[in-house]
């Protein structure tokens, strides 16, 4: 086994644990009952996940450059996706002037509209 | 099956999807989404016969991408102007539903 | 860019005519909005299989990016009861047979004629291609778009001059009850700002011999205004520079091929040895005002002491 296939193995199986925190990351957002429950889901899951996928990417990068640009696009999803969720948490919160979001299949106003 | 074959059908079902609901549609807001729907059917359609030159010329056609790529541009100016013109009936009437929609 | 197809584009095909549909049939119109910002993203990735990255870079900032923010903006001002529709907004009536007919007529003719054409065909790739010596860049989408077909983009520019005008004709709208400064929101536009300019200029720059391009740079712009005005609302139409910039790159294009028809070869035939420079000139001026186009269309006409 060649200092090469170490590298695409050890790449993969980091993609692979990637690919299994975002369907973690997923289905919590399918089945966990509630808005913050979703939210720390998707985020956590997320973020972990692409953390993975891009570090095995790295492996496989041509240069400098492209890791450079790699651990960029990493950086800049974590920064947003954590103040996208701040900003969704916050708006659900301080929506009708209650403290504690009820977004979910328990409160038929906000969920399940579609009638499917 | 090529892979312009295949988003060209799938553009084609766009196209459908679209129209149906651009025409079919009572809120303003649901027709336009019909009509970008439509409109990226299209754009799907151009794009995927674009790549059939692949194989003869070694890349896919770069005329179709540039017409694409104006269309994209200006199919979100468009949608914005009509937007603006469902807000202001909407300001007016207080309905957003076209006249000849509205429940009497 | 491999030509044959992967099973991910069966899956791709499947999402996208499921999230297409739920964009246009779901009951509930907000969440129509979120399944067409979806829908957009996916289509991104369907360009970049299709070996288009110029559309896939410009779709997933304007078709799915600031699209999205304008019909979200839109529903936000329609209210609760504006934004309700029908419990089956496109259910098969008597009424609908018709135009559900006429779209199936449609697909047939429309398949028929696919179906017709040749699977491999030469296209316009090689004649573009060839030129590219002459077209002052090496990527052939930017050879398309500024040099073989200068007038199109000329006339879109013009389009869009047209759109951000109607817009600003119509009566002003009251600003939505504005949310207190949020300091999460000013600390991303704070770091977000400036790398979204320095990503415009290159893309801009890079435009000439890779994708991107104006219109990739202006989207990215764009969207950097887009979050300027949620974070600290601005109010675009009133001041003279942005009626400059939103008339710049028009004038520029424009002005250019005047000084060409004058000087040189033709309307907007570029001399190939300062062709490059030409472009570039164009694009820069290009992109600024699309970016504010874009923005203004997104800000729309506050109301301003005229109400």
């Amino acid at each position: 086994m060649t200092g090469e296939d170490v590298r695409s193995a050890l790449s993969l199986t980091l993609i692979g644990a990637g690919i299994a925190f975002f369907l973690a990351g997923s289905i919590g957002v399918l089945r966990l009952p509630d808005l913050l429950s979703r939210l720390h889901a998707l985020t956590k899951a997320d973020n972990l996940g692409l953390g993975l996928v891009v570090l095995g990417l790295t492996l496989q990068a041509d240069d400098a450059f492209q890791v450079v640009r790699l651990l960029l696009v990493w950086l800049l999803v974590l920064f947003a996706s954590s103040v996208a969720c701040y900003l969704v948490a916050h708006s659900a919160t301080h929506a009708n002037g209650e403290p504690t979001p009820t977004v979910g299949p328990d409160n038929p106003s906000m969920d399940k509209r579609d009638g499917r | 099956m090529s892979l312009g074959l295949l988003y060209g059908l799938a553009g084609i079902a766009l196209v459908a999807m679209g129209l149906y609901a651009a025409l079919a549609a009572r809120h303003v807001l649901r027709r336009l989404l019909g009509l970008n729907v439509l409109g990226s059917g299209v754009f799907m359609m151009l794009v995927a016969l674009a790549s059939r030159t692949t194989e003869i010329a070694g890349r896919p056609d770069p005329v179709p991408h540039a017409m694409v790529l104006t269309g994209i541009v200006v199919a979100v100016s468009a949608t914005a102007l009509a937007l603006a013109l469902l807000r202001r009936m909407h300001r007016h009437d207080d309905s957003a539903r076209l006249p000849e929609d509205r429940l009497p | 860019m491999a030509a044959e197809v992967h099973a991910l584009d069966f899956v791709l095909v499947v999402l996208l005519l499921w999230l297409g549909w739920r964009a246009l049939a779901s009951a509930d119109l907000f969440k129509a909005v979120v399944q067409f910002i979806v829908f957009g993203l996916l289509v991104s990735l369907a360009w970049v299989r299709l070996g288009a990255p110029d559309v896939a870079l410009a779709e997933a900032a304007i078709g799915a990016g600031l699209a999205g923010a304008l019909l979200l903006d839109t529903l936000a001002r329609l209210g609760r009861k504006g934004a309700t529709d029908e419990v089956r907004p496109l259910g098969l009536t008597p009424a609908r047979a018709g135009i559900a007919l006429a779209s199936l007529g449609l697909v047939i003719l429309l398949v028929a004629s696919v179906l017709a054409l040749p699977e491999s065909w030469p296209g316009l790739t090689a004649p573009a291609l060839q030129q590219l010596g002459a077209s002052g860049v090496t990527n052939p989408v930017t050879a398309t778009l500024l040099n073989y077909r200068g007038y199109d983009t000329l006339l879109e520019i013009g389009v869009l001059l047209l759109a951000v005008l109607g817009v600003w004709i119509l009566d002003a709208e009251a600003a939505l009850p504005a949310a207190p400064a949020d300091p999460m929101l000013s600390l991303l536009l704070r770091v977000l700002l400036p790398l979204t300019v320095a990503a415009a200029g290159y893309l801009l720059w890079v435009g000439a011999h890779a994708p991107g391009g104006a219109f990739q740079g202006a989207a990215l712009l764009a969207a950097g205004g887009v979050l300027w005005h949620l974070a600290r609302p601005l109010s675009l139409p009133a001041s003279r520079p942005v009626r400059a910039a939103v008339v710049l790159g028009f004038a520029v294009f424009l002005g250019v091929g005047v000084a060409t028809a004058v000087f040189g070869g033709g309307f907007l035939t570029f001399p190939p040895a300062y062709a490059g420079a030409v472009i570039l000139l164009i694009e820069a001026a290009a992109m600024v005002s699309i970016a504010v186009i874009m923005v203004a269309l997104f800000v729309g006409r506050p109301a301003q002491g005229t109400k």
